[in-house]
């Protein structure tokens, strides 16, 4: 046990793009000096910041896309406030990946429903885009979108690709907007019943604030989707990755760390914990 | 099983041939019944004697500050190194609640991916154990989870047979040392005179609050949504004494520090507390154990029924530090009683 191998150490990387999309959401590309960062769908990372602090966030890029990957970051704490400042060609320390990938081969050969609200779009991206690169392997393909606005709206030019390709069914509502915008206003929740799916051959995955789950779950049993086909990605603090820190363990009768045990969990596997 | 013996007058020999080797803690008083594992170079400063110390040996093991990475900003990139700093030291008087508390964290850590700083760490430390031939008081409930009796998890193991010392010998590393300093061993009427003490023991130690040990995780089950927990939490004042001198509490966090020379710099591994409001507390603002009572209940199952679930073993080792340390007299045994209470309805 030699200790530079130590589980602290990080892997270098080098921001190759950078895109502010939103007033409070940046985009990064980032290459590793030792090229792959070698994920799955759903999976995160650590990303440190030397003297400031580590953060766990999403990757939201398909593996299928090499030599690279993105990660979406939402100015909200002191350290993704501080990772704001940083541009192409800045240095960038990353540990990971980390975390259960959404169970891709479990859905191999059923339909899919996705159902983003707000930041949510990130790590489910990281599948939208895997399914679109393997989309003969998949049946029908549903995906529904919610955000705050129009403005608030995230990969919008990736989402405009979606909603022309045939092979998809693309549906996005806001929860208020100007005059001028032609799509649907209201909460996501109001699309799912307009969604034509044979439950038993159908996987939702959704992803989003914990506010939203409770409601998008409830619409998703109305339409007799089991349980076990719901899938969720959930949001904690990760401090470590490696299952010891603590600070991530779902409050829930069973034993679950979020970032060794998820943070992709069915419904039925998280149903009885106060929060999701 | 090998045994040696001790003459009670040799324990300053002892405790110097082994002070010669490496730094030697032990526990030692400071005052008003409570005591603690410091340094000591005789045995007149130990404390053979002593309620389970303020905080446990995992002191040690994990201390409350580690450094994990060094890093260095002066180049044109970054530079990170693994920090460890390791120094040898023989742990002496640790009771076998403490022992099993060690082992509850040696697994952990060895759980992939491992945590190498405490597993080299661990190496470094020589563990002498030291058994307890009465209770220490009221708060233990080491016979509910058998941590009474030595199951392992030591190099060296004495038993206080009256005039002399009865040594376990458990490792190479802990015979070397014994034959280093030329141990007489045991005769039969020594292991006789165990015996006898354990027989003895048998009836002192009882299990502490009449509730099956093996039924306790599937009480909790049924107590999940129980009132109890918000009496429990009524109480609580969450400053997390419980989980600092709990033996297998082990949650931690991580800062980041910069020197003066504003180029280097270092992260830290330091203890932190699931009874703290923020503990589980999310960047954008939610809070998902918000509440004391959660957090409480959170505690316990922690100790008797996550562990049941992924080690097969309970993570509580009886030691009664937690409702000895509560300012707020919340006591691990009342809790556990009221959970078997509850769970008949």
């Amino acid at each position: 046990m030699d200790i530079n191998n130590s589980n602290w150490r990080i892997r270098r990387g080098k921001i190759i793009d950078s895109k502010q999309m939103t007033p409070s959401e940046k985009w990064f590309e980032i290459a590793l000096d030792e090229k792959e960062l070698d994920h799955e769908p759903g999976q995160f990372v650590q990303v440190e910041l030397f003297g400031v602090g580590e953060v766990p966030i999403s990757i939201c890029s398909s593996p299928t896309k090499k030599g690279s990957f993105e990660l979406t970051v939402r100015a909200a704490g002191r350290v993704t406030r501080e990772m704001h400042k940083l541009e192409k060609g800045d240095f960038i320390a990353i540990r990971g990946p980390f975390g259960r990938p959404f169970p891709v081969k479990t859905m191999v050969g059923n339909d899919l429903l996705f159902v983003a609200g707000g930041l949510g779009i990130a790590p489910l991206r990281s599948l939208i885009n895997y399914v679109m690169d393997n989309r003969r392997e998949f049946g029908k393909v549903d995906i529904l979108l919610g955000s705050k606005s129009p403005k608030d709206m995230l990969f919008s030019d990736e989402i405009g690709k979606w909603g022309k390709r045939l092979d998809v069914n693309f549906a996005c509502t806001v929860d208020k907007a100007e005059p001028e915008w032609k799509g649907n206003v209201g909460l996501i929740t109001s699309l799912i019943p307009g969604v034509n799916l044979n439950p038993e051959r159908t996987y939702a995955v959704v992803v989003g604030p914990p506010v939203m789950y409770k409601f998008v779950i409830a619409e998703l049993l109305k339409k007799n989707i089991p349980e076990r086909h719901i899938v969720l990605s959930l949001e904690r603090h990760m401090k470590c990755g490696m299952g010891k820190c603590g600070h991530c363990q779902i409050d829930h009768p069973k034993n679950y760390y979020c970032c060794k045990d998820g943070p992709t969990f069915t419904y039925d596997e998280v149903k009885d914990a106060k929060k999701l | 099983m090998k045994y040696h013996v001790l003459e009670k007058e040799q324990l300053n020999c002892f405790i110097k041939s082994l002070a010669k080797k490496m730094k030697v803690v032990a526990p030692i008083s400071k005052g008003h019944g409570n005591y603690v594992f410091g340094e000591v170079k005789s045995a007149d400063e130990i404390s053979l004697n002593y309620v389970p110390t303020i905080l446990p040996p995992k002191k040690y093991f994990m201390p409350t500050k580690e450094k994990m990475l060094d890093f260095d900003l002066s180049g044109k990139e970054p530079k990170d190194t693994a920090a460890l700093d390791l120094e040898e030291i023989a742990i002496f008087g640790v009771h076998t609640c403490d022992l099993a508390g060690i082992q509850c964290l040696n697994i952990v850590f060895n759980e992939r991916p491992r945590d190498y700083n405490y597993l080299l760490r661990k190496e470094k430390l020589f563990i002498i154990g030291l058994e307890c031939n009465k209770y220490c008081d009221e708060y233990a409930s080491c016979t509910l989870v058998n941590s009474h009796l030595p199951n392992g998890g030591y190099d060296l193991f004495f038993t206080d047979l009256g005039d002399r010392f009865l040594i376990n010998v458990n490792t190479q590393k802990g015979e070397d040392f014994v034959e280093s300093i030329d141990l007489p061993k045991a005769e039969p009427k020594d292991m006789t005179a165990l015996e006898k003490l354990r027989e003895e023991k048998k009836k002192i130690f009882r299990n502490e609050i009449d509730v099956d040990p093996k039924k306790i995780p599937e009480m909790l089950d049924k107590v999940y949504n129980s009132k109890l927990w918000e009496k429990v939490g009524e109480k609580c004042l969450s400053c997390g004494n419980c989980t600092n001198v709990c033996p297998t509490c082990y949650c931690f966090d991580m800062e980041d520090f910069i020197n003066l020379d504003l180029k280097t710099g270092y992260r830290l591994r330091t203890w932190d507390s699931c009874q703290f409001e923020t503990f589980a507390t999310v960047a954008g603002g939610e809070n998902f154990r918000s509440q004391r009572s959660m957090r409480q209940r959170h505690r316990v199952y922690r100790k008797f029924k996550f562990p049941v679930d992924k080690f097969n073993r309970f993570f509580c080792t009886g030691c009664g530090r937690c409702s000895r340390t509560c300012m707020a007299g919340i006591n691990l045994k009342e809790i556990l009683k009221e959970v078997a209470e509850e769970s008949k309805f």
